[in-house]
């Protein structure tokens, strides 16, 4: 293998040099090239090209406040908190490992042993202001229980309103309605994962 | 003078001024729609059903807007340039019949404000007159971008009323008459009448002229884009840049109706489906106008130059000749 191969930079072997004329150096061949270029008839091939636009209506906006764009199950925007569809409790065990991994320090939580000595959260707080959504979070998340999701309009009035952790957290009322979205994204399982489970082979 | 004719003089100006107010703002809309449309776009929808209120928010906006007058301008030339060029884009409508004459409770009216012998003469002599709006406003402006923008206007503007006048010199002679109304019953026999078969380089040079004469692309150089800023109206704000924009808009409609009226025959025999036809033609310019914005693109000053100066100038000068001839053979 010759190092021509590499060296040829083309994508596809299509290219070709487009024959541009020589310009005319006397005052007979600017003539005739402006006569030429007037009785082409290339104006009138930008205003078909328009019109034909202009009858074909083939829009392409978005009206933005009111239509969206479908986002991807991977776009990293706010984060949510997830519940456990059973029981309807948090996920968030409070490991502890989101906050440790968080590079801008955004995330902070405080932890305390409940009555039925239980590990729970009790303060639980994403600084988005200072978020810079590199999704480590969700990724080293044990749990799945944050993730990202596609709330991607998160601009506000107020520093306050970045932290805000009932935001994040899906409202019970619509964990009940089945409407809490799973994370498609890195990390999440993958579909039919039941089927391939296998039993754990204990006869050595 | 008898105070019925100066009375309805004062009517006819009103509505004059009301309706091409009006339609100025609408061809802002319409503009702003054909070109969303061209380029695959919805173009302004949000204020009213189909965006049809942007008009209005946008003569709020012009309206309230802060009347600023930077320092270093002169000041009294430079709040006066933008009503030059919208008071002469309105006065050269004094000599346009828009619509034939019609009968009112018994009452004949002629809607045209003046039917002078010197019309045509008075039109393109009112509309290079607008020029100075331009370019007093832009050497007012105390702006290097305005004042060059100012005088590329004004060298454009000059070197096309040279195309403009020669262009229609050949019609002028055949018709034998200045009147817009002698142009307009010259040609009421019919299509085959129209002044466009007969002369049909004049019809080309003169709307090529008018390109220029109303600074639209692609000889948009009175405000050029490429130097992101907006030539010699760089330093206005509000009401005074949207008289240069009302001015700019009523001139192309004005100039759409000389068009029409000189070469195609304007409102034929006076009849209803002409009178609607006239709109129809006016409609097709004013189109153009937009349509040409979406599909062309600018030229250079240069080029522009050369093109009247080499190219449009011999051909309406050879032009004239050959119809003296052919009318004096």
């Amino acid at each position: 293998m010759s190092i021509e191969q590499f060296k040829n930079r083309n994508v596809s072997d299509d290219y070709f040099l487009v024959d541009i004329e020589d310009y005319p150096t006397d005052g007979w061949g600017q003539f005739k090239r402006v006569v030429k270029r007037t009785f082409k008839g290339e104006l009138f091939v930008g205003l078909w090209v328009v019109l034909r636009e202009m009858i074909k209506f083939d829009i392409h906006t978005v009206q933005y406040p009111k239509e969206k764009m479908p986002i991807g199950p991977r776009y990293r925007a706010v984060h949510e908190m997830k519940r456990l569809w059973e029981s309807g409790t948090e996920r968030c065990i409070g490991c502890g490992l989101c906050e440790k991994i968080c590079i801008s320090n955004c995330i902070r939580m405080e932890t305390k042993i409940d009555e039925n000595s239980r590990k729970e959260v009790s303060e639980y707080s994403i600084n988005l202001g200072r978020c810079i959504f590199c999704g480590y979070c969700a990724e080293v998340c044990p749990e799945l229980a944050i993730t990202h999701g596609a709330r991607y309009e998160n601009a506000s009035e107020q520093r306050a309103h970045f932290v805000m952790y009932e935001d994040m957290l899906t409202p019970i009322d619509m964990l009940k309605a089945g409407q809490q979205q799973e994370f498609e994204g890195f990390g999440a399982i993958t579909p039919h994962e039941d089927e391939r489970v296998k039993k754990t082979p204990l006869a050595y | 003078m008898d105070m019925a004719y100066l009375i309805e003089t004062i009517v006819k100006i009103v509505v004059i001024m009301l309706i091409f107010s009006a339609l100025a703002g609408l061809g802002t809309y319409f503009e702003r729609k054909v070109l969303a449309f061209m380029q695959r776009r919805l173009g302004p929808m949000s204020v009213g059903p189909y965006g049809l209120l942007q008009v209005a928010a946008d003569g709020i906006k012009l309206f309230t807007k802060e009347d600023i007058i930077p320092t270093n301008v002169v000041a009294p030339i430079f709040k006066f340039a933008p009503v030059i060029t919208a008071a002469t884009a309105f006065m050269a409508a004094a000599a346009i019949p828009f619509w034939p004459q019609f009968t009112v409770f018994g009452y004949t009216v002629h809607p045209i404000v003046a039917d002078t012998e010197i019309g045509l003469l008075y039109v393109l002599a009112v509309m290079a007159i607008g020029l100075y709006g331009l370019l007093l406003g832009g050497m007012a402006s105390a702006n290097k971008f305005s004042l060059i923008s100012a005088a590329r206007t004004s060298a454009i503007f000059i070197s096309y009323e040279v195309v403009t006048g020669l262009s229609l010199l050949a019609p002028i002679m055949i018709v034998g008459s200045f009147s817009l109304i002698d142009f307009n019953n010259y040609q009421a026999g019919g299509i085959t009448h129209w002044l466009v078969w007969t002369q049909p380089v004049a019809f080309i040079l003169f709307w090529i002229a008018a390109f220029a004469e109303t600074g639209r692309t692609p000889f948009h150089l009175i405000a050029n884009d490429h130097e992101i800023i907006d030539g010699f109206g760089t330093e206005y704000s509000g009401m005074r840049w949207g008289l240069f924009f009302i001015g700019e808009y009523a001139n192309m409609f004005f100039i759409s109706f000389v068009i029409a009226l000189v070469f195609l025959g304007g409102f034929g025999d006076g009849g209803l489906m002409g009178a609607l036809a006239l709109i129809a033609k006016v409609s097709f310019f004013f189109f153009f106008f937009l349509w040409t914005r979406a599909a062309w693109p600018d030229v250079r000053p240069d080029q522009l130059m050369w093109l009247c100066w080499k190219v449009l100038m011999p051909l309406a000068v050879i032009n004239v000749v050959v119809t003296g001839l052919v009318m004096m053979f």
